[in-house]
Parts: C-alpha cells; structure tokens; sequence
C-alpha cells in the first residue's frame, strides 16, 4: 500500500541505515517532543509541579505551546542548565530546581521529566532525587516522580505514557484486591476526561484515573491565584493502583511502539497498565478510545462486565439518539474521502468512527513512530484494505502533497492542519490536539455517546455547509 | 503567603523606596519558571522574519514544533520563513552523529526550495553531539553556490540575550556582500522591526513620505539581497535595542555607520522616530516634512483616542514584556489614555534601561527583571491593576485574575507600532477593560443565592 510520493520516509522500524536521499528529516512536522507529553501527564496529578530537566527553553516553549492550547496558565519549571551544567552534570542545577520549586509551591508531587540535553550527557536523575532526600534528612518532602523523556526518542506520546507509567512504579503498592478499577485514558480533552468521570459514576464505579488534568488544565475561573490548580487524581489513590481489580486501558498503541528508533532496547516502554498485570496481576482491558457506536459498546459492555451493572438508561437513551442520528445524516457523509492526522491513537478512534458512518478514511496520518498504525486501523476496519492508507512518520507537508495528489473532501485534525485546508479550498474539523486557533480547545469532547454525536453533527454539518456554500442558489432545507 | 526566592529579590525594586540599583543580566534561576526561553529562541526570533531564506533547525523535533510560525511576522512576497524544518533527530543520530542527516536535510531543502541563503540553528543537543555544523554548511554552500550560515545557538550556552548576538552575528556575515548596488542619498536600514501585523510597511511609508529611503530592515519583511547592501545606508535606526543593539555597534565598528536608538510605540516615541532621523540628515526640507506628517497624523489621532481615553482615564496596567525598550514606549502610551503603570517589567532589559523606567514611572510602581507568574500574579494583586500587557504566558494569568489583557508579542495580530497603532492600542486597551465580563468574575462563585452565610461570597475586585 505504499503512496505514490516521492518523499515518502516511513521507514522499517528499528532500521539504522542513514536515509537513502530524501530528506529524512520533517517539514512542519505533525508531532512533538517527548517532555511536552510527559508535562501534561504529571499535570493530572494532584499537587504535582512538572520540572523539565534541560535549558530554559523547553520548559517555556512547552508553557507557551500548552497555554495556547488550554487558555490556562500551565506552570512548568526548568532546572536550567548552563554549559557549566552540560560539562558537569546537571545535579546541582536540578537539586537548586526542587528547592527552588519547593519553596515557591509547596507541591504534593514534584515531576522531573528528561530532555535530549541531560539524558545525551548521562544525567541519573534518579540519583540526584536519591541524593537530594539524603541530604534533606527528616525534613519532609514531596513525592518524586522521574520520566525518561529525551525528544529523540518517539513522539509526545511517548513522553505521556512513559511518565503516566513513571508514577505507577514509583507509587503504586500492591495488596489485596479492592472493587476499585483502573482508568488509564490516554491522551484525550479535558472536557473527554470529565465525561469519562461522569459514565464511570453513573455505572456506581470506583476508580482512580490516571491522569486527570480534567481540572488542573481547565480551571473554572478563581477568586485568588492558584499556584497550583485544585484537581488531579491524588498520590494516596496512585497508591492503590496496584490493588485494583481491573485497568481498563484507552488506546490501542500508546507507547508499545517506542523502541522503534532506538538503539538499544532500554525496557522504558511498559504502559502503566501492563506493569500493573505484571506486577500485582491486575487484569488489564485495553480497548481503543471510545469514540463511534461500536467502541463506546464495547467500553460500556466492559464497563458492564466490571461493575455487574446494566448500562443506565441515560447511555441507552444517548446511543439510540446518535443512531437515530446516523441515519437522518447517512447520505450526506456516505462515501466521502476524509484525511485524518494527529496522534496514533486518536488517528486510529477517529478512523473507526469515520468508516462506522461510511465516509472513507483515504488517508491516516501520523508523525508518531510506532510503526504500528497500519496494523491497528487494518484490525479494525478490515474492509477498507487498499482504501486507507495508513502512514507513521508523516509531517504536515507530506500530507499537504497527499492531499494534492490524491483529493480529499474533508480533513479531520488538530489546527496545525488549517494552512493546507485554508491552501487546498478543503473544510476543516479541528479536534484533538492542539487547537491554537480557536477558544474551546480543551472542551471538544471526543468519547462516548455523546462525543461521538457533537463528532457526527459536525461532520455532517461541514459536509452540507460545504455543498450549500459553494451552491449556485443558496437554499433553505437541507 | 509564599514568599519571593531570596536570589529574586535583588531583581525587583519599587519606586521611591531605597536607591538599590536593579539586579538584571543573570541567567535565570532553576525552578522558578522563568518566562524567558533560551539562546536557540533569541537567534530564531530575531531571523525568523527573513522570508527568502530556509531556517533549518538541526535538533530532535521539539525545537522547530515549537516555533512554526510563531510571530506575526508578513512577508509582502515569499513565504518559506513559515514552514518548519528539522532534521529531526534520532536517537540513531545522538549516538553515530547527525552530520549526514544535516547535509542531505539542507542538499534536498535547496533543491525544492531553492532558498536565497540558509541558517542553519544548532541545538542543545548538537552542541553536545560535537556534530560539525560550519564543516557541513561549507560543504553545502560550496555544492548548492548559496551561504549556508551555521547558528551555534545551544540552548544551555547563555540566556536569550546571546541568541541575538549570534543572529547579529549571522546577519553580520552577510551584510556588505552586495558591492555592486547603489543607493539614494538619504538611505536608512531599520533595525529590530519584525513587520508584525504590517507594522514596517506603515513605518517604512511615514520615512518615505519624509523622504527617507529604506535600504533593509532587519529582518521585518526580510529579504537576503537587502541584507547584503546594507552596509550602503547612511544611518541605522534602531528599535527593540535589546536585539540588535549588537549589530548597530558591528555595523558602525565596520562600516562607519551611525546609529540611534528609537521606538515606534505611542505619539510621542514615534514622533521623535521621524525627528531625529531628519535632524540626523541635517535637513530642513526632510524636517518639515516630518512636521507636517507628525501634525497630520497627530490632528486625525487625537480626536479618534479621546472616547477611549474619557473611559479609561484613572485606570491601572501592568506590563510584562520581552525587551524593556518596549515597556518604557507602554509607560508613555499608557499615559496617553489616561492611564498609569503600576508595574513594568522585561525578559532581557538592563541596567539603562530600567533607570529610564525609574525616571519615568511614578512613586510606588514595581520594576521587575525576569520575572514569574507567582511574582506576577502577587504584583497585579498587590497594585490592583486593571489591565495587563505582556505575551502569550502573562494572558492568562490576567484572564484568570480578571483583569484586561492586551497582547503585545510576537504572535499578534494587530498592528501597534505607528499612529494607527497607537489607535489600535485604544480600541484593544479599551476592549478588553471596559468588557461587561469582568462583573461575572467579581460575583458570587455559586449562582444559587441561597448559601450559607459565608460560603461561596467573592471578595469585590480591587
């Protein structure tokens, strides 16, 4: 299934040739780098005060990249590295970053996340922490949390699951079994997390979710200044992750695929989740996150199968709407060829939703690395061989030629995508992350019935304002 | 109440409590979340607006995501300075080297885009790596018969302050390569105007109505060519010092070229902008013709500020910028409208300039280099501001405090250099003041009025 495009780089993983001509390297690139996602991830702690082990500049780019997103203040501190520091060793630069942060905020959870700078130089930031308790003695000090996250290895997500993973070896503890399960999100809005809260309550579920910047990246407003916003799932539930009865696990890829790249297997790449099986034997549910009729089934039919209860009518009442739905706004949708790109796991939610309501997904694209796309999207959409082209490794202007060569109707994607729909005279669905362009961001829901049917609506919507726009006469009824 | 860092404290001064001179210039303090970025951001800021030119960052990918078409810089022709190129570097490259990717990154770059020149932008890690930058752009510009400019621009190598000496440096090498074009008697270069939001097309048409001849601007609406006769202008106007400062000195050093520092933010700064440049040419003509633009522009802008000023008059701002240059332009223009600074601060400003700032400021305004959003958010509260003026990190700590914003970074959207600018400043000041929102932040947190005494009460906004 390979494209007819020159530039095409989607290498075998795990290959160390040099690239053969080509460029090998990206245009306007449709990823991002590791700490980036880890920051997010140790923002859905409670307390939890991110530090990016590196120069000043990751720390504030990333602020500056999520504020865009979020429309909130996003503190990240830096420990800052001098070249003094790059010759040396960063430890006292990261001992002066924790006292530092210390003294500013007070924070439950401090976590360190690496960058290509300190991990290139052999930085152990884990014995900097280990020293850095020695030498606090009785005084009592946060929770450490510490991520390997250099930027040339995988992408974001990579760095989101890698630190999501971190704090579950630091913190969980095993013992016996409780009724309380596992939420492993993934990578979704704020507005899908508090969704995903709200089915989980209504099942009369217990559960620990991990993360949860449902609140701490989506602050309702204040009456003084927060230094740390309220939220976050607390370190004492982290705790009891490994006595859980269940995870239940969203996304099919995370950062299973992270090796790819690298040049030695280093065993970062366990999802939470899986350690947690490993570990304590807390069976795991892994199931794609849950957008179309079929995947939000299938979690309510886990949800179901965990809790011993049926699907409260609400969810019953919701399922039948959007399907009732689906076939007032079939014909507009049916056969159209959409474009979708982000990261893995919502490139591949978002296929299956698409190919659900008959729209062909011609081409799925990621900057991701996982090598593994392909393979997922063919699981769940085995009809449409030889229509999707699913691609890791793609950066915007490949998907740009793509769409020039190979006409699509609709583009689906984070706003990073406007410049080609803006350029190719093709509408736009801005969803997933970031959203830099337009206020609400952070509150477009994805999952769940009712995710899926603010999906659909738009969908259809753009489709028909699309042809309506462009019509010679205008008209008033669909 | 958490305190400010001890190492902080000598980095914020009041006006009119003790004479202690500004700690400024030091490099940012571990863990206290700085707003500044890194040398790699100062040199890319500064070059980015060079739309003629490829901007290659050599690193893993984060460096180049972070700053695809991140300023508001237009182009009125190519557009290559808004895309974004990385070589996108492996864990592969760290350890074997990323000098091949490097070359066949920028070998296959030239062949599509067929770029004026090239800057390439080294990253932390490269520097790290020991990867030969200069040996690669050599060989590449050697083969493609275009410069290929290496940045040494490591992020851990010095604050964002270095970043623009080594733009300054870069642009420095080109400058005086075009020995052949001649230029008009009364020729300028503009220094440290990025043309956000269109601003040096205004800039550049008030200097040609006064007949005055712009030679290059760098880098707003940049181009290669202007860049390399540069050195035929008579004069360099300097604005946003704190960037360019370093080339105005090379260029005088080099070539003989004078230079004046000026701003274009608010009626006064603009005005003296035109002045000085015609008293420099020592021309009578010129200077009456700076006259006549400043009484026009000035006779058609007052008029049009007034609604703004009557509602905003008395009110409150403070100012979180980049370069402090900019601030002390904000204090006047604030002043314009009636309004007073409770707080001014910069990134990157030294010691001259924030004497300026003192001088200026009235008694009880806090000064602030390098600041953070606890230090921040603390001074707005403490001074009961009503506005805020800073980027895109300041917004929303305003927004969440419930006070005005007015973005002045590099990524807006409106002009605000010149006259127009300074009626856009209004109308945005205005905006975003006077907003019938800000009542909704000042009332209860619950919307049921059937609390318990007590709960869920907000305290009115100063």
């Amino acid at each position: 299934m390979e494209t007819p495009i020159s530039k095409d780089k989607s290498t075998h993983p795990g290959s160390f040739s040099p690239p053969a001509g080509g460029l090998g390297g990206a245009i306007n690139s449709c990823k991002l780098c590791a700490p980036l996602g880890a920051s997010i991830a140790f923002k859905g702690i409670r307390g939890c005060v991110p530090i990016i082990h590196g120069g000043q500049g990751c720390a504030t780019y990333i602020r500056r990249y999520l504020i865009s997103h979020y429309k909130e203040p996003v503190d990240i501190a830096s420990s800052n590295f001098s070249e003094e520091a790059t010759i040396f060793g960063g430890g006292a630069n990261c001992h002066a970053a924790i006292t530092n942060v210390i003294s500013q905020y007070q924070p439950e959870v401090i976590g360190m996340a690496t960058t290509c700078l300190s991990e290139t130089i052999g930085d152990d930031v884990k014995q900097y922490i280990h020293t850095y308790k020695e030498l606090a003695g009785d005084k009592k000090l946060p929770h450490f949390i510490a991520a390997s996250t250099p930027s040339y290895q995988g992408s974001h997500i990579d760095g989101f699951h890698e630190a999501i993973s971190a704090t579950v070896k630091s913190i969980a503890e095993g013992g016996e079994k409780g009724k309380h399960i596992n939420i492993f999100p993934g990578f979704v809005s704020t507005e899908d997390l508090r969704q995903l809260k709200t089915i989980l309550a209504d099942f009369g579920i217990e559960y620990i979710m991990l993360p949860d910047y449902s609140e701490t990246l989506d602050n309702p407003m204040w009456e003084t200044y927060k230094r740390i916003p309220e939220g976050g799932t607390p370190i004492e539930l982290v705790k009891k992750c490994g006595s859980a009865c269940a995870s239940i696990e969203m996304g099919t890829i995370l950062n299973t695929g992270s090796l790819s790249g690298r040049v030695k297997n280093n065993h970062l790449s366990t999802t939470a989740a899986e350690y947690l099986k490993d570990q304590f034997g807390v069976e795991n549910h892994r199931i794609p996150m849950p957008t179309g009729v079929d995947m939000n089934d299938l979690f309510f039919e886990t949800l179901t199968k965990l809790s011993g209860k049926p699907v409260p009518e609400k969810y019953v009442k919701e399922r039948g709407r959007l399907i009732d739905s689906y076939a007032d706004g079939h014909k507009y949708v049916f056969g159209k060829r959409a474009v979708v790109f982000g990261e893995e796991d919502f490139v591949v939610a978002m296929t299956i939703f698409l190919n659900e309501i008959g729209v062909d997904v011609v081409l799925a694209a990621t900057g991701g690395e996982s090598g593994k796309l392909n393979e997922e999207i063919r699981k769940y959409c085995p009809e449409k061989e030889g229509i999707i082209q699913a691609k890791n490794g793609y950066d915007f202007e490949m998907i740009r030629e793509w769409c020039i060569e190979n006409k699509a109707d609709i583009l689906i994607g984070n706003s990073k995508g406007y410049y080609i729909a803006r350029k190719l005279n093709i509408p736009i669905i801005r969803c997933g992350f970031p959203i830099h362009d337009r206020i609400g961001g952070q509150r477009i829901k994805h999952v769940g019935y009712t995710g899926t049917q603010e999906l659909f609506d738009q969908v259809v919507n753009t489709l028909i304002s699309y042809k309506q726009d462009h019509s010679e006469v205008g008209y008033k009824y669909m | 109440m958490n305190e400010i860092l001890k190492e902080r404290k000598g980095q914020i001064v009041t006006k009119g409590q003790g004479n202690a001179a500004i700690a400024c210039g030091k490099a940012s303090l571990a863990g206290s979340v700085s707003q500044r970025a890194c040398v790699f951001c100062g040199s890319r800021v500064v070059l980015y607006p060079i739309a003629d030119a490829l901007h290659l960052i050599h690193g893993p990918v984060g460096c180049a995501a972070y700053t695809w078409d991140i300023r508001g810089s237009l182009s009125s022709g190519p557009q290559l300075h808004r895309l974004s190129f990385t070589t996108d570097l492996k864990e592969r490259e760290v350890v074997f080297g990323g000098e091949p990717k490097l070359y066949s990154a920028l070998i296959s770059l030239i062949d599509q885009y067929k770029p004026k020149a090239a800057f390439v932008y080294g990253t932390c890690i490269v520097g790290v790596i020991g990867d030969d930058m200069e040996a690669v752009c050599r060989r590449v510009s050697k083969e493609k018969g275009i410069d290929v400019i290496p940045i040494m621009s490591e992020g851990f190598n010095g604050t964002k302050k270095d970043g623009y000496k080594l733009a300054c440096d870069a642009l420095s090498k080109l400058i005086g390569t075009d020995t052949v074009t001649e230029v008009p008697e009364h020729s300028i270069n503009i220094l440290g105007d990025f043309n956000l939001a269109g601003e040096l097309w205004m800039l550049a048409e008030y200097y040609r109505r006064m007949g005055v001849n712009m030679v290059a601007c760098m880098t707003g609406d940049g181009r290669i060519d202007d860049v390399r006769k540069a050195h035929n202008a008579k004069l360099n106007v300097v604005q946003c010092s704190g960037s360019m400062i370093y080339l105005a000195k090379d260029m005088k050093e080099k070539y003989g070229i004078p230079f004046m520092k000026v701003s274009y933010f608010g009626i006064e700064d603009m005005s003296d902008a035109l002045y000085e440049v015609a008293r420099f040419f020592k021309s009578e003509e010129m200077m009456q013709k700076a006259r006549e633009l400043v009484k026009e522009e000035i006779s058609k802008l007052l008029p049009a500020l007034q609604p703004y000023r009557q509602k905003l008059e008395g009110k409150k701002a403070a100012i979180y910028v980049g370069g402090a240059f900019k601030a002390i332009s904000l204090v006047k223009a604030l002043r314009l409208l009636g309004m007073k600074t409770v707080v001014v601060g910069s990134q990157t400003g030294n010691q001259d300039d924030y004497n300026l700032l003192k001088d200026l400021c009235d008694e009880g305004t806090i000064i602030v280099d390098d600041s953070n959003p606890n230090e921040l958010s603390e001074f707005v509260k403490q001074t009961g501001a009503n506005l805020f003026i800073g980027g895109v990190k300041e917004r929303p700590i305003a927004f969440k405090l419930g006070l005005g914003f007015c973005d002045h970074n590099h990524e807006r959207k409106e002009a605000l250099a010149g006259y127009e600018g300074m009626l856009n400043f209004a109308k945005e000041v205005h905006a975003s003041v006077c907003s019938p929102v800000w009542k909704f932040m000042r009332k209860s947190a619950s919307p049921s009025p059937a609390l318990p005494e007590g709960e869920g009460e907000r305290k009115p906004h100063p």
